[in-house]
């Protein structure tokens, strides 16, 4: 046993519990840093299997942007977890039989039973660059899926934008733009006139 | 150089495998403990400058021209009581500064002060780099979360909405400087930039409006005034950390003014050309200065954006809340997304001469 496979089991160990505490923390704030710590330790896996850019965007992206969403939207509700937990032991058999399945497919997909006692993965040289390598591959070999994937996400963003955006009628704004390109003539008129002569006398007239 | 081969052989020799370890603790240290001193410095420089742009001598007291006075703050902040605010949840609320102190020491790792000087030479660098700053709002989220208190839950949704939108912008900004230098390894980067006619090989001409907005979304990221609406005092007393006494506010202290240099030495890297000469290949003054080490001009530069942090903060007024949004999303990420572009196909034509 190597150093490297001392890593990946901690690691490992490290994403099941924080994976299992995600689902069994009673709070559902430390249920989310549960997850990302889940997130944080499965991308330390991928950087020990070379696949530096996939690590360090899961953290960039889930870590860094996803995941404080979800913080804030869990910070803002109001979680009944009483209700959250009816009918745990109803639905326990067919949420285990759903994971069974897709830990079967799991195998299934990537190489069968054989490959459980471990595969050792082919080291690449040290110049072997993950990021270039990506790159190519999406933009050559599958670029229309790319293409494709990326235009689906862009007509999600603007459906969303659509459906939630509303102009209300009585609410009062600012028009940012307008207000930066005021001029100092639409604000001020410098009014020029001849100072006034001193009134004497006056106050004692009107005292009359 | 040769200094570094013995004691390199030395420990070598002495610890045998266990070397490897020790000698990457001693060369963490070699980076740290600069930085909180620096960061001790920078907060006596920053009510120097503060003081001297307003007309008044700053702190003067302890010791000669207040040479001491973060020492006594350090004091100070270490004798008090650490208050934990009662139903509040006591490890989120203790290992919250921690979580924002972590990540702004970590991102250090891939910064290099000279050629071949940084602790970790990365080919993704820059991606590591964006990913360890993104990492330093869970800091002020967990912290405002666990004071049970309400302006510093305020303070740390504001800090939160703030950072994950200008982190958009600050990332297009990159991605323009990975597209001119063709590589995401920070000293390649500063290599890239490196020409017969000094400073007007460095990415900041090509890239002007890039620099530009990186360094404001850089300001922003901070919660550094003019942006500093996560510890807006006349609304929100002082934001996320407004629960915190002792070390614990210190800790935020360090994270904030940590990231700030770390902000400076970044923007240096990837547009002022880190450690290059700004005037190698010119005559007479080229010659001349090549002589000086390259960690001089890093640090020169970081000094130079550092001092603009402290001019910003003593020039202008806080934002109001929709103009920092319409800041980032309506005026700088349009700015980013047409601009990556620009550099697209400006590198394709004969006019690319970076």
């Amino acid at each position: 046993m190597n150093f490297e496979t001392i890593v990946f089991y901690i690691f490992a160990a490290l994403t099941v519990f924080a994976a299992l505490r995600v689902i069994t923390a009673r709070n559902p704030m430390h249920a989310v840093l549960f997850l990302v710590l889940a997130f944080i330790s499965s991308s330390g896996i991928w950087l020990l299997l070379e696949a530096e850019f996939l690590a360090i965007t899961l953290v960039l992206v889930y870590v860094g942007a996803v995941m404080v969403l979800f913080l804030f939207v869990v910070m803002m509700l109001d979680i009944n977890l009483v209700r959250l937990r009816e009918g745990f032991w109803r639905w326990l058999p067919f949420g285990a039989t759903l994971a069974g399945l897709m830990v079967f497919q799991m195998v299934w997909v990537l190489g069968g039973i054989d490959s459980i006692g471990g595969i050792e993965p082919v080291k690449h040289a040290a110049d072997y660059s993950n990021t270039k390598e990506l790159g190519r591959l999406i933009y050559t070999d599958y670029v229309y899926a790319f293409e494709l994937a990326a235009v689906l996400l862009l007509i999600a963003m603007v459906a969303a934008i659509a459906l939630t955006l509303r102009r209300r009628k009585d609410s009062r704004s600012q028009n940012v733009a307008d207000q930066v390109a005021v001029k100092r003539n639409d604000r001020v008129r410098i009014v020029k006139m001849q100072a006034e002569q001193r009134v004497t006398g006056q106050l004692s007239e009107n005292k009359e | 150089m040769e200094l570094l081969q013995i004691l390199q052989q030395t420990g070598q020799d002495l610890l045998g495998p266990a070397w490897l370890p020790v000698w990457t603790i001693i060369k963490i240290m070699v980076i740290v403990l600069p930085i909180m001193g620096g960061v001790a410095y920078l907060t006596l420089i920053e009510r120097k400058v503060l003081g001297w742009m307003q007309v008044r001598p700053g702190p003067n007291r302890v010791g000669y021209w207040g040479l001491l006075q973060p020492l006594a703050d350090g004091i100070k902040l270490l004798m008090k009581e650490v208050i934990i605010p009662t139903k509040s949840n006591k490890f989120l609320f203790l290992a919250a500064p921690v979580m924002a102190l972590a990540p702004a020491l970590a991102a250090w790792a891939v910064i290099p002060f000279d050629d071949g000087m940084a602790l970790a030479n990365v080919n993704a660098g820059l991606l590591y780099l964006l990913a360890m700053t993104s990492l330093g709002v869970y800091g002020i989220i967990i912290a405002g979360w666990a004071s049970n208190s309400k302006y510093a839950f305020l303070g740390a949704l504001r800090s939160a909405a703030q950072i994950v939108s200008y982190e958009l912008a600050m990332g297009f900004a990159l991605v323009c400087v990975l597209l001119a230098a063709q590589s995401m390894n920070m000293g390649d980067i500063v290599r890239g930039q490196q020409s017969e006619y000094g400073l007007l090989g460095w990415y900041f001409i090509p890239l002007f409006p890039m620099f530009v907005v990186y360094f404001l979304a850089g300001v922003a990221e901070t919660n550094r005034a003019p942006f500093d609406l996560a510890e807006d005092e006349s609304a929100i007393v002082a934001g996320f950390h407004t629960e915190y006494s002792g070390m614990g506010f210190a800790l935020f202290f360090l994270a904030e003014y940590a990231n700030m240099i770390l902000i400076a030495a970044l923007t240096s890297v990837m547009f002022l050309g880190g450690w290059l000469n700004p005037f190698h290949g010119w005559p007479m003054i080229g010659g001349l200065t090549d002589a000086i080490p390259g960690l001089f001009w890093m640090l020169g530069k970081m000094s130079f954006f550092l001092f603009l942090f402290l001019w910003f903060r003593a020039t202008f007024p806080r934002y109001r809340y929709d103009q920092l949004m319409r800041l980032g999303w309506k005026v700088f990420i349009p700015l980013t997304l047409v601009w990556v572009v620009v550099v697209a196909a400006w590198m394709q034509t004969p006019f690319w001469v970076w």
